[in-house]
């Protein structure tokens, strides 16, 4: 087994009717059990670049593909998405576009019924996600009742039913309000952290990001600009302003302070680092 | 009596005991009081379901009130039409798409304007204006559907303001934007203020209420529970906890360090650096 689960190569992709390419050789290994974060301002190909991982793009897309990506060793273009889908499970950003059930135990059942799970082993997989997802007890309601973050913790457990061994998340938080988003935020690092699934999320929010990934990369005009551990990548404050990505607001203060010729040991990237950064200057 | 319907003291937005009950039963707001003066940005904070949406959507008469009343520039809104309520106050929806629709940003922007029956010279000058306010020569001739979403909000925002209302209504202005997009966005309010104009602000974003607000009025459970400056509420730490709301990262950084580095609780991060630097000196 190798330390890659996911691997592309010099991977450019163009859009049918547009006049550049989506993405311009990208070449990004993602290690199993990482929590890989892709941050970049609209436009910058983040969720082409989260699509190409299972498959949906090329298969499901119009357009031009060059380099190849690799799921666990496989080719993507070389099986349907749905085979895809069973290693590398996808979240969107707007829930209602892929819940579709009339009920949450449907929902859960609909991936497992088109691979022929049997029944019985059916009804434990969704048992142990539902758990997992915090909704046990909540299989004969409706998805349309839910609340927001109800709704995107069902995606994910839809997802999970599958087994994946990634899940890939886009701005899943986005339409949620702050519990919401919490919620799905915290599902996704338990995920990651008791369950060993590699996770890989495009995310606005840089406060999250920051303290959640082990890696973080930036993406802009369909390149990837910067890539490191968050620390590194988000003191690059120069960096981050000419590609159009806002710091944390931690390192925005610490970065500030050093300008003005402040001392500083370290520049935080987290509310937790800032504050026992700034603690001594009592 | 007299005094309060003198132009000078009419407030423009007054709830007086507003309830709404929507059909089946369901209590989305009660017992509301509410002013807001002529000038003022407000930043209405609360989880989904809290009631904001149902709250300004009597603002234009998308809604009427179940009982007690609403008075925009002194008008009872029960007794006007929808199209009459938007010279006064224009909604901007959350989703650009909902409101989108013709073929150029041209004519999204004329369109409010002809609709009002105004002159054509004087819909030529309110085109030409707010392409000015909004920056929108570049993209003019431009089909708004295909335009990026940060874009197409803003503009949604310049095509309400062509209508020239004295209280304009942002759902989720930065929503889905990404750094550039929320920048706009920020300065765009900034300008509406310093015209004059009364904002109201629906936002999960505590960053952008903290900076452009005068005043954040928090929802809980159908019901006004604090309204206070963006200061008096992020200090409170009973309205935060009963409504769930996480303030800005500069703030809470500011909570952590106060009573033993920082004297105060800051909003921003520009407030922050200067509060710290401060400390620093000394």
């Amino acid at each position: 087994m190798t330390a890659e689960i996911i691997s592309i190569e010099g991977l450019t992709y163009q859009y049918a009717l547009t006049d550049k390419p989506a993405l311009l050789d990208i070449n990004l290994s993602v290690d199993r059990g990482e929590y890989l974060a892709i941050v970049g301002p609209c436009g910058a190909g983040k969720t082409t670049l989260a699509l190409s991982m299972n498959g949906i793009v090329p298969h499901m897309m119009m357009g031009e593909m060059r380099g190849r990506v690799l799921v666990d060793g496989r080719d993507t273009t070389q099986g349907p998405v749905r085979e895809m889908a069973r290693t590398v499970g996808m979240v969107f950003d707007n829930p209602e576009f892929q819940l579709s059930q009339s009920s949450v135990l449907s929902e859960m059942a609909l991936g497992l019924e088109n691979i022929g799970v049997p029944r019985e082993d059916m009804l434990q997989r969704i048992t142990e996600a539902l758990e997992i997802v915090g909704l046990s007890g909540f299989e004969e309601r409706s998805p349309m009742a839910l609340s927001g973050g109800q709704q995107q913790r069902l995606a994910i457990g839809a997802a999970l039913v599958m087994y994946p061994q990634v899940l890939v998340l886009d701005e899943p938080t986005s339409n949620l309000d702050p519990i919401g988003k919490e919620e799905v935020f915290s599902v996704a690092a338990r995920l990651n952290e008791e369950h060993e699934i590699t996770i890989v999320i495009v995310e606005h929010e840089v406060e999250v990001v920051a303290s959640y990934a082990d890696r973080v990369i930036i993406m802009d005009g369909g390149s990837i600009v910067s890539s490191g551990g968050p620390s590194a990548v988000f003191t690059d404050v120069d960096n981050l302003r000419r590609v159009g990505v806002r710091p944390p607001q931690v390192t925005e203060i610490a970065s500030g302070l050093a300008k003005r010729g402040c001392t500083l040991t370290t520049i935080p990237v987290t509310l937790d680092e800032a504050e026992a950064e700034f603690s001594d200057w009592a | 009596m007299m005094k309060e319907s003198s132009e000078l003291s009419v407030k423009p937005i007054k709830c007086r005991n507003l309830w709404h009950v929507y059909p089946g039963g369901f209590t989305a707001l009660k017992e509301t009081f509410l002013e807001i003066s002529a000038g003022e940005v407000v930043g209405i904070v609360g989880q989904n379901g809290s009631g904001k949406t149902t709250l300004v959507k009597h603002f234009n008469g998308l809604l009427k009130p179940s009982s007690g009343a609403v008075l925009i520039n002194g008008i009872d809104t029960a007794e006007e039409s929808v199209f009459n309520l938007s010279r006064h106050a224009g909604y901007v929806f959350q989703n650009p798409n909902h409101q989108l629709f013709a073929t150029s940003v041209l004519s999204e922007l004329q369109f409010g304007p002809k609709n009002l029956g105004l002159p054509e010279d004087e819909i030529l000058a309110r085109v030409e204006e707010t392409t000015e306010l909004f920056q929108l020569h570049a993209i003019i001739d431009d089909h708004p559907l295909r335009l990026s979403f940060p874009l197409r909000k803003i503009v949604a925002i310049a095509s309400i303001h062509a209508m020239h209302p004295s209280i304009l209504i942002l759902d989720e202005p930065t929503t889905g934007q990404d750094h550039n997009g929320a920048a706009m966005v920020r300065k765009l309010i900034q300008q509406l203020r310093s015209e004059g104009k009364t904002v109201v602000l629906v936002s999960h974003d505590m960053a952008l209420i903290a900076e452009v607000a005068d005043r954040v009025v928090a929802m809980w459970a159908a019901e006004v529970i604090d309204s206070g400056t963006p200061r008096e509420i992020f200090s409170n730490s009973t309205t935060l906890k009963k409504t769930m709301l996480q303030p800005p990262q500069a703030t809470q950084l500011s909570q952590r360090l106060h009573g033993r580095v920082l004297p105060q609780i800051t909003l921003t991060v520009d407030e922050t650096i200067d509060a710290l630097a401060q400390v620093a000196d000394t």
